[in-house]
């Protein structure tokens, strides 16, 4: 069993499942409690005070909301093709989570003369070199775009012309916005020399080693990556698949009970996600003054209060102005960045 | 075109750190202003409502809610018999106590009439009589 490299298979697979039960418990207690903490934050914001009736401050109100939605009835249009109908929320939910696989959510440690790196998708043989997936960047590009054909298949197979829409929508918002995301990424690639997000991690040490204060065109990268991603992740004010005031809930509209919930879900992951890709490719990772696990934390949720910020503050975009916008905006200045970008790393060796 | 969506953002965060306007409603009441159109009241002169039962107020009543018979008391008195107001058909609009030429109908600031049969929102001479 050479593929473990010189580590017992045993311990391999206790450390990857222990790994991988860790973090999909975290991500999945972020989520609920990130509906609860949007609900909270819009709720100042808006100088209201939100959920506060289950549990003390509401702090129940996740779990009362997941109850509620796991006993609600669950309707399948008469008119809608099944087995997509039910495929779909699947479809949605699974990439939002496979894409935590490959971040580094920590320093490595050392446990009994072995050494673990924080990253599910990881190993390190004795001699204590770490081995991750190679072409991490691409993985994490391939599941989030993967994420779209969720809510199309949930916008076709509901027979519904609101439904229709949302999913026509949510694809073409990931094809205009996946491009300048990638281009984006494109200038950490320049910088990192290397698609494993280990190494762009480890690259980013010391106090202004972050990726976003390398240069100027990294800075903006950065930000536009950052606005890429909520598009592509369908957040205000890019929501326009489940644009309440035309499409009443764009995609899932004739979905119901935990149907609902895993696109609710599907939602929210997507959100942690995105803002750990944020803060591993341009916000320096798990480095940091804190212990690396809690630094890594900390940026994410840093993170996930401006997306919630921004919720609270902006409209939403209309469709056109959204097009023009990702190809007519982003995707020249992104292109633009790239050739700064270059220009500077050969000017600044 | 960045600075003012920097703007909004400001914005929402200083909304951030302000007090709630919201009120916990059935713990805390909300402060009625003195001259607020709640529920009606009888006011009470020497232990008898004051109502002559002479028919201004449901002659000007705009939704026709209010039922009053006249009657003969001891003293060859006309009082108000029947005084009913009906507060599902009641606007709130205080027409009746305009028009009231004895003050003896008034408004007070009771404003939680809900109840759990529409014959309990008939308000009757005893129920809209004056509390003392």
């Amino acid at each position: 069993m050479d593929i473990f490299g010189d580590i017992p298979w045993y311990i391999y697979f206790a450390a990857m499942i222990l790994k991988v039960l860790v973090a999909f418990v975290f991500v999945l207690l972020t989520v609920a409690y990130a509906t609860y903490a949007e609900r909270k934050l819009i709720g100042f914001m808006q100088v209201r005070i939100g959920p506060n009736r289950t549990g003390p401050i509401g702090l129940l109100q996740p779990i009362a909301d997941g109850i509620k939605l796991f006993f609600k009835e669950e309707i399948i249009p008469a008119q809608a093709s099944k087995f997509a109908f039910v495929l779909a929320p699947l479809v949605a939910l699974v990439p939002a989570f496979i894409s935590f696989a490959v971040i580094p959510f920590g320093d490595s440690i050392q446990i009994a003369g072995y050494k673990f790196p924080l990253q599910i998708a990881a190993y390190a043989d004795k001699a204590g070199t770490v081995y991750d997936l190679n072409i991490g960047v691409l993985y994490i590009l391939a599941m989030a775009s993967l994420g779209v054909y969720g809510i199309v298949l949930a916008g076709w197979s509901s027979n519904s012309k609101y439904s229709l829409l949302g999913g026509l929508r949510a694809s073409a918002q990931m094809i205009s916005y996946e491009l300048a995301a990638g281009l984006a990424i494109v200038c950490v690639f320049m910088v990192s020399q290397s698609l494993s997000l280990q190494a762009i991690v480890a690259d980013q040490s010391g106090l202004f080693g972050w990726y976003i204060f390398r240069n100027p065109f990294l800075f903006v990268a950065g930000i536009i990556f950052f606005i890429c991603s909520l598009a592509e992740i369908n957040r205000t004010p890019f929501d326009l698949p489940e644009a309440e005031t035309e499409l009443v809930s764009g995609f899932c509209t004739e979905y119901s009970s935990m149907k609902y919930a895993m696109f609710f879900m599907a939602e929210y992951a997507n959100m942690v996600t995105v803002c750990a890709v944020m803060t591993t490719l341009f916000l320096g990772g798990w480095h940091g003054p804190l212990p690396s696990v809690l630094n890594f934390i900390a940026k994410v949720y840093v993170l996930m209060f401006v997306c919630m910020w921004i919720r609270a503050t902006y409209p939403r975009y209309r469709y056109d102005q959204l097009m023009k916008l990702g190809w007519k905006v982003f995707l020249p200045i992104t292109l633009f960045l790239i050739m700064g970008n270059a220009i500077w790393m050969t000017l600044f060796k | 075109m960045i600075v003012p969506l920097i703007k909004g953002l400001q914005i929402t965060f200083s909304h951030l750190f302000k007090k709630a306007v919201t009120l916990q409603y059935p713990e805390e009441k909300p402060v009625v202003a003195p001259r607020f159109r709640g529920l009606h009241t009888l006011k009470v002169s020497h232990n008898s409502a004051k109502c002559v039962a002479c028919y201004l107020c449901p002659t000007v009543c705009p939704a026709k809610c209010i039922t009053v018979e006249a009657g003969e008391d001891a003293n060859h008195e006309k009082f108000a018999a029947v005084y009913e107001i009906d507060m599902l058909r009641c606007i709130f609009c205080g027409f009746c106590v305009e028009a009231c030429p004895v003050d003896a109908l008034g408004m007070t600031q009771e404003f939680e009439l809900a109840n759990y049969k529409r014959t309990d929102f008939v308000f009757s001479k005893e129920r809209l009589l004056e509390k003392r």
